[in-house]
């Protein structure tokens, strides 16, 4: 039946969840704690959650119901990102639940399911329960099987059962396969959610925006203006705690597979013939077909680890040095890459993308860099300074664009200099631009698809980067690089046989 | 912040390119002109509230006070770009004697070039926004009707003149109840047959959610008065029971629908700033505010067969009488 009180040009109501529940497995992990349970608060107090929203815990800790929620309240007050409201709390607090339980076990499941059951009794959840993995993969299989055994898996008529998963989704692309068999043969493809962050972005989803939105940009977005595009996720940070997580992962599985080259996709891809979910997903998968190596990997791509020093004005040590890793690691911690894009629009056009642990600052980016204009009517020494136009998607920390171009330096000379010009808009504190899991995890409830990719996409990534670490794996040790600068010596000889250079972001 | 007195508009807007330059950012990626016309009394709270919503929407705020009254015609004006107070740049404009009936020839050198523009009247508002003198200039004209106290007679006024990019934050205040109760409506509680909406006495909000669910709805409805604070209950009767939502304390809401546990629901009032910045997400027309508003006549002038069929009559249909009739 159609809802009277519902219209498309009524803007200003929000799109909120209708009755259901999250039932999240590892509740006691960083990420459960820092971003998933502070994004169902955000929600919760946005108003965008149904009223009987029920959230489950379920870990093998000798819990309570109010030990969890104590847990839950912890990390809402430390990382929630809009102001705690006690009546938004205790919305919340009437629909938590903890399973005291082991993923092995087919009791702590017949309890989850009474639990799910009552549920639906008490807060009215209708039947419609996702479910939040947020565990190691290797666990997946255990979980996914009990889901199915106790019959939590299986969703009545006119509700539905959703699957959650975060990276990794494999380490290759036979894993990969692997684990797309296991949660399938369960979960029908339409109700699995892989949670790639980076999509939720505000600037990532404005990306599409100002490329398809605007006249200006889309008839030089081809090989004909652009000269190459670089993205560069870096971090300032070293492995910290995740020694377990990070050795025989490495920069390239836990960033380049996923991130970059989502982020690749969509700069690149064809205009798609609306926003809706499959239409974005055949221009995605289009261009990451389309995608070819280097003939030769090894010049094209640079690896390295990051040795002690100094970073920030801090002494850190280096990877080899830290706790848990295996001094003989062959694991990267920085990874660069060219691909090419075999098709008209991107011919000629490389693509690299780069992504490092214990770099200089904290950035994500886009840059499109354009080649520079067929004619200078100017002194060549007036146009010493100009280097090529550059076009910047800044995806974190500081969400904005920048458009550089050449101005003439005020005075009497002509004479012609770059300049950067900013665009940000609004700022992350306000209500109106989520964090990228709230807009995710809203998703999720909604069962809207868009932001997920898919398990094609996936693979399609993992056979770009299969041959690279297939090489990588023969050639031993990587090299040291600085910590605080800017990669290995290889990444610059990298860029420089192409005749380029890295920007600094 | 630098003060001008007795002073020209472009005086102000050449102040205002200097300070941005003293700044070192000389680039202005603002996307609205914010114009509040306002009296001394609301100035302060208004003002505060521009500059919270100016952290999620970049824009020039030009407060233009009116000083009526004896003396010459002349211009005070204060600028304060960036700092403490947001992001944007914040402008207030006293216009003295004369000059106070010319508030658009203050107001037109300071409009950011091609950007939208909205004007705002936290106080008291023209009875025709899009032909006030200053209103003309603006794409979204928000006035506030709860403020009045002639509220009736001022939505009746509303729809009369209406035209498309008119809006009334007593509107936006009704926005998470709308949001609540169009969600409940996504459950199956069967077709609505008649609806009620408890409140405070003198809320225009209360009246335009009426209106609203009588436009959508096409039901009976009725406006019941108590103690408030602002809207405390709107109960929707369906052939399968009763949703009510239900706030008494202002604060948190109990929802009950047919067929499901009750819950309670954060439905806390809302502030002013967010209010503001709720109304400059979208600069578009509000074809469903227009609608809302001819809902409050059929509210407060039900059709007879409609108020014999329905055996009582709405609270509201007393004052309506002094209205004239659509």
């Amino acid at each position: 039946m159609i809802n009277p009180l519902r219209d498309v040009n009524d803007r200003r109501l929000p799109r909120v969840a209708g009755p259901c529940s999250l039932i999240i497995f590892g509740v006691t992990g960083d990420l459960a704690r820092k971003k998933v349970m502070p994004a169902i608060y955000d929600l919760a107090n946005r108003g965008l959650l149904p009223p009987g929203f029920a959230l489950v815990g379920f870990a093998r800790r000798d819990w309570v119901d109010q030990d969890f929620a104590q847990i839950v309240h912890d990390s809402v007050r430390e990382h929630a990102r809009t102001e705690f409201r006690e009546e938004v709390w205790q919305q919340l607090a009437s629909g938590i639940r903890f399973i005291a339980g082991d993923l092995r076990s087919d009791e702590s499941f017949d309890e989850l399911r009474r639990v799910v059951d009552e549920l639906d009794q008490t807060r009215g959840t209708r039947g419609n329960h996702a479910f939040y993995l947020s565990i190691p993969p290797g666990l997946f299989p255990d979980v996914i099987n009990q889901l199915r055994r106790s019959g939590l898996a299986t969703a009545a008529k006119d509700a539905w059962r959703r699957v959650v998963i975060e990276k990794p989704f494999g380490h290759d692309t036979k894993s990969a396969q692997e684990l797309n068999k296991v949660v399938g043969t369960v979960f029908d493809s339409g109700s699995v959610f892989r949670i790639d962050h980076y999509l939720g972005k505000e600037t990532v989803q404005n990306m599409l925006a100002i490329r398809f939105a605007n006249a200006m940009y889309e008839p030089i977005w081809n090989s004909n203006y652009v000269d190459h595009v670089q993205i560069t996720m870096a971090e300032d940070i070293g492995i910290g705690g995740r020694a377990g997580y990070y050795d025989g992962i490495g920069a390239a599985r836990d960033v380049i597979q996923n991130h970059l080259l989502q982020l690749l996709a969509l700069t690149a891809m064809e205009e798609p013939n609306s926003f809706l979910a499959h239409s974005v997903r055949v221009e995605k998968e289009k261009v990451l077909s389309a995608l070819v190596l280097p003939r030769d990997i090894e010049k094209h791509s640079a690896r390295g680890q990051y040795a002690a020093g100094w970073q920030g004005g801090v002494e850190v040590k280096g990877f080899l040095e830290e706790e848990g890793i295996d001094p003989k690691s062959i694991t990267e911690t920085y990874a660069a890459i060219r691909v090419d894009i075999d098709n008209r629009r991107w011919a000629g056009v490389p693509f690299y993308l780069r992504a490092g642990k214990r770099l200089g600052r904290r950035v994500t980016e886009v840059a499109v860099t354009f080649k520079r204009a067929p004619h200078l009517p100017f002194s060549s020494t007036a146009t010493q300074e100009l280097s090529n136009n550059v076009i910047v998607f800044r995806i974190q920390p500081d969400e904005g664009m920048t458009v550089r171009f050449g101005s003439k330096v005020p005075g009497t000379a002509l004479e012609v200099r770059d300049v950067n010009m900013d665009f940000a808009y609004g700022d992350t504190f306000t209500e109106a631009s989520p964090e990228a899991y709230e807009r995710l995890i809203l998703d999720v409830l909604l069962g809207d698809p868009p932001l997920f990719p898919r398990h094609s996409e996936v693979e399609l990534q993992w056979k770009i980067l299969d041959p690279i670490l297939e090489r990588w794996a023969k050639r031993g040790q990587p090299e040291q690089y600085h910590s605080g600068g800017w990669g290995p010596e290889s990444s610059y000889e990298m860029m420089a046989r192409d005749g380029r250079m890295w920007r600094r972001p | 912040m630098i003060t001008l007195e007795n002073t020209q508009a472009n005086a102000v807007a050449a102040a205002i390119n200097d300070e941005r330059r003293r700044m070192g950012s000389p680039t202005v990626s603002m996307v609205l002109t914010l114009l509040i016309l306002t009296d001394e009394m609301h100035q302060a709270e208004a003002l505060v509230a521009a500059s919270l919503a100016a952290r999620e929407h970049p824009m020039r705020v030009i407060a233009l006070i009116e000083r009526p009254g004896r003396g010459g015609a002349h211009l005070d004006a204060q600028i304060q770009v960036g700092g403490d107070e947001g992001p944007g740049e914040l402008i207030t404009c006293r216009l003295y004697g004369e000059l106070s009936k010319h508030a658009g020839s203050v107001a037109i050198p300071l409009l950011l070039p091609d950007t939208p523009v909205v004007a705002w009247w936290p106080g008291a508002s023209p009875d025709s926004p899009s032909t006030d003198p200053i209103g003309m200039h603006a794409q979204r004209r928000i006035t506030d009707t709860n403020t009045s106290t002639t509220y009736i007679q001022e939505l009746g006024v509303r729809l009369e003149n209406y035209e498309p990019g008119d809006t009334d934050l007593s509107w936006t205040r009704t926005t998470p109840w709308r949001s609540m109760l169009a969600a409940a409506l996504d459950q199956p509680v069967g077709r609505v047959q008649e609806v009620t909406v408890h409140s405070e006495p003198r809320l225009a909000s209360a009246l335009l959610i009426a209106g609203w669910l009588r436009k959508r709805l096409n039901v009976p409805t009725n406006i019941v008065h108590d103690k408030g604070p602002g809207i405390t209950k709107v109960v929707l009767k369906t052939t399968q029971g009763e949703v009510s939502l239900s706030r008494p304390d202002g604060r948190v809401a109990q929802l009950s629908i047919p067929n499901a546990p009750d819950s309670p629901v954060a439905l806390p009032r809302r502030t002013m700033a967010e209010l503001l910045a709720e109304e400059l997400r979208r600069l578009d027309p509000d074809e469903v505010y227009y609608q809302a508003l001819r809902g409050v006549a059929a509210v407060i002038n039900p059709p007879t067969k409609e108020l014999k069929a329905n055996g009582k009559k709405a609270a509201n249909s007393a004052p309506a009488k002094k209205k004239k009739s659509e």
